[in-house]
């Protein structure tokens, strides 16, 4: 289990550098023209250039370069580790490390409220959907997963806020209110945006639920486990379920790490400004820095998702661990 | 004890009808059979022929809303098929208990072995965690598992076919059931591990003094351990009697098929004449006797009228055939498992 663990963490490590080279290259070598006017964002001055080239250490061979570029990730630079680097956007000098903490919890508090909303209620829409199976129980779960799975985001975003916040006066509206300022403001701002995004993942997941396990509950263990005169209840929750699992928590590690630079529509539609938000708007602005260092996050964050999904994945399937 | 004690099992009627979209699958028909005490009953037919349905109605293993089952299934005087449900699920795994086909399919993939007959334990039992770990070492042991209480934190991937059926078997046991259910217990694996799992199961059935139902398409695992034996075809009773008199007098046509298309020791492999065509249709079984199309020896009556399960004759066993008496004597005796002429 030990060495198990270890060989995906040095995987990690080696899937982490390569990132890290590939988004190097994509930023330092490919774009044609000075990297340097990309990086001082609009309309520079000479000596501002001239700066910026020598801070970067344009002036340096490209593995230089890149050296001083992981190691700076790696051990940290003037900011603090990890080393993100500089942005000279707005025509100040500011850490791009700072910005991007800054913007994560907003996204972080989204995908886990919304996380937890859509695991829970799509796992057990599945299970009740695939128990019942052809009554009318599965099949309004199934229409919903139908609606949830085609409805656009920011549609329903609209729509949940013209109601709830504008009508009907229940929740708090766009924008974000940190929980270490008030408690009641965060959850009440926090709620639609959750809710709306957890429809379409829950939709997602009570599909695949319910497939997984009809398709477990026909294997011959489960009649096994009928056979020994278990609870239908056991039965399915302990031998049905367990077995149905391993694809949903694939499929959860990674939605969670694709959201943390990818919740672009639902941040915006409520106004969060995380870090979806801040990758779209540094884009915009052709502040490469900062679209850097969201980037290096966001594959950092898949890449440990990865990780855990399969330390997950080895205690749920005791096969895995002696592969 | 008198024999009426000694009986555990008696079947009268049982039929199971699967209502599809393409029509009503009619997998068992009025299939009637006792198992005692020390007995153990094959039930030999080709895939199809209704042995496994038949031993999932008796479990209650069937989707009661998408089966229609009829008959009686007498269990030491109760009717299994109108028990409601959870009393049901008090006798499964208690007092019948079934070992599967395949052992690689049917041990939970995810979980100890060890645990796993535990969870049988707990399912009828206040014993406890430890009583029920204690008990399924024991009986990984008793059934032949080398280090048994090691063994018992294996998981199934880690057990050998014939140790995974071995641990079914201890599954199956753990609450001493009346009877024992081996739906092909051994067709899944190799020749030498399919003896032992024989041996096996004859062993616990003399000690136990239980009742054991064996479903095989092999005449040969059949011919070793049963003491009575009952032919299926297309979900009816072709031929029902003690096993001596079965192989050694088969009277029907469909049983001799068996035995001629069987290898042995002794008859080589040209020797042997497989049963031309396959099995029928469920949904429309063939009028009369559903084995005529295939039989070599039909006539007249047998694609009109289907033949009932009797007595041909006092000394005879139970067939469903309309063959003269004098013919099936003459044409059974070619068949009869001691004969030795067409060895080289």
């Amino acid at each position: 289990m030990i060495f198990y663990i270890a060989r995906r963490l040095l995987w990690t490590v080696v899937v982490v550098a390569c990132v890290l080279a590939i988004t190097f290259a994509v930023f330092y070598l490919l774009p044609a023209g000075d990297p340097a006017l990309r990086f001082a964002g609009k309309s520079p001055t000479q000596p501002e250039l001239a700066q910026i080239r020598h801070r970067l250490g344009l002036d340096k061979p490209w593995y230089v370069q890149f050296g001083k570029f992981s190691k700076n990730f790696f051990l940290g630079d003037k900011f603090g580790w990890p080393g993100l680097g500089t942005t000279y956007a707005g025509g100040t000098e500011s850490s791009v490390k700072t910005l991007v903490f800054n913007r994560a919890p907003r996204t972080l508090f989204l995908i886990a409220g919304a996380a937890i909303l859509w695991l829970v209620s799509g796992v057990a829409i599945g299970v009740l959907s695939a128990v019942k199976r052809r009554s009318i129980v599965d099949r309004l779960a199934m229409s919903f997963a139908l609606v949830g799975i085609s409805t656009p985001v920011f549609w329903l975003g609209l729509m949940s806020l013209y109601i709830f916040w504008r009508r009907l006066g229940w929740t708090g509206g766009t924008g974000y209110v940190s929980p270490s300022d008030s408690v009641t403001g965060f959850f009440s701002h926090m709620i639609l945006p959750w809710c709306v995004l957890a429809l379409l993942y829950a939709a997602f997941y009570a599909r695949m639920t319910r497939n997984n396990l009809l398709e477990t509950l026909g294997e011959d263990y489960i009649r096994t486990a009928r056979a020994k005169g278990l609870p239908e209840r056991t039965v399915i929750l302990k031998h049905g379920l367990r077995a149905s699992l391993t694809p949903i928590v694939t499929m959860f590690g990674l939605d969670i790490a694709l959201l943390v630079g990818g919740a672009v529509i639902t941040e915006s539609v409520f106004n969060l400004q995380g870090l979806g938000y801040t990758a779209i708007n540094s884009a915009l602005n052709q502040d490469l820095p900062l679209v850097l260092g969201v980037v290096l996050l966001a594959s950092v964050a898949v890449a440990l998702a990865n990780l855990i999904v399969d330390i997950l994945y080895a205690f749920i399937d005791p096969r895995v661990r002696y592969a | 004890m008198s024999s009426s004690e000694r009986l555990l099992l008696d079947v009268r009627g049982l039929t199971v009808r699967f209502p599809t979209s393409d029509g009503v699958v009619q997998a068992v028909s009025d299939v009637s059979f006792k198992v005692s005490r020390g007995e153990t009953l094959g039930i030999v037919g080709e895939s199809g022929s209704g042995k496994s349905v038949s031993n999932l109605a008796i479990m209650g293993l069937l989707n009661r809303n998408r089966t229609l089952i009829s008959g009686e299934v007498r269990f030491m005087g109760r009717d299994l098929l109108t028990l409601p449900s959870n009393q049901l699920r008090q006798i499964r795994g208690k007092d019948i208990a079934m070992v599967f086909q395949d052992p690689f399919a049917c041990l939970h993939p995810m979980y100890r072995v060890g645990d796993q007959i535990a969870e049988a334990y707990l399912a009828h039992s206040d014993g406890g965690k430890d009583a029920a770990n204690a008990r399924a070492v024991e009986l990984l042991d008793h059934v032949g598992i080398p280090k048994a209480k090691s063994r018992a934190r294996d998981y199934p991937h880690q057990f050998s076919g014939g140790m995974r059926q071995r641990a079914m078997i201890a599954m199956a046991l753990v609450h001493n059931p009346a009877i024992l259910i081996c739906d092909e217990p051994t067709t899944a694996l190799d020749v030498t591990v399919q003896a032992q799992i024989l041996e096996l199961i004859e062993a616990v059935k003399r000690e136990f003094d239980i009742g054991v139902i064996l479903v095989t398409h092999d005449l040969g695992v059949v011919a070793e351990t049963a003491s009575g034996v009952m032919v299926m075809y297309a979900g009816r009773v072709m031929e029902y009697g003690p096993a001596r008199d079965i192989f050694e007098r088969p009277q029907h046509p469909y049983a001799w098929g068996l035995l001629d298309s069987m290898p042995t020791v002794e008859r080589r492999l040209e020797a042997l004449v497989p049963i031309e065509g396959s099995p029928p249709s469920l949904i429309s079984p063939p009028s009369g006797c559903p084995f005529h199309p295939r039989c070599p020896y039909r006539f007249e009556p047998c694609p009109v009228d289907r033949p009932p399960l009797i007595r041909p004759e006092v000394e005879a066993h139970l067939d469903a055939c309309h063959l003269p008496w004098d013919k099936k004597v003459e044409l059974g005796a070619k068949r009869s498992i001691n004969r030795v002429e067409d060895a080289a």
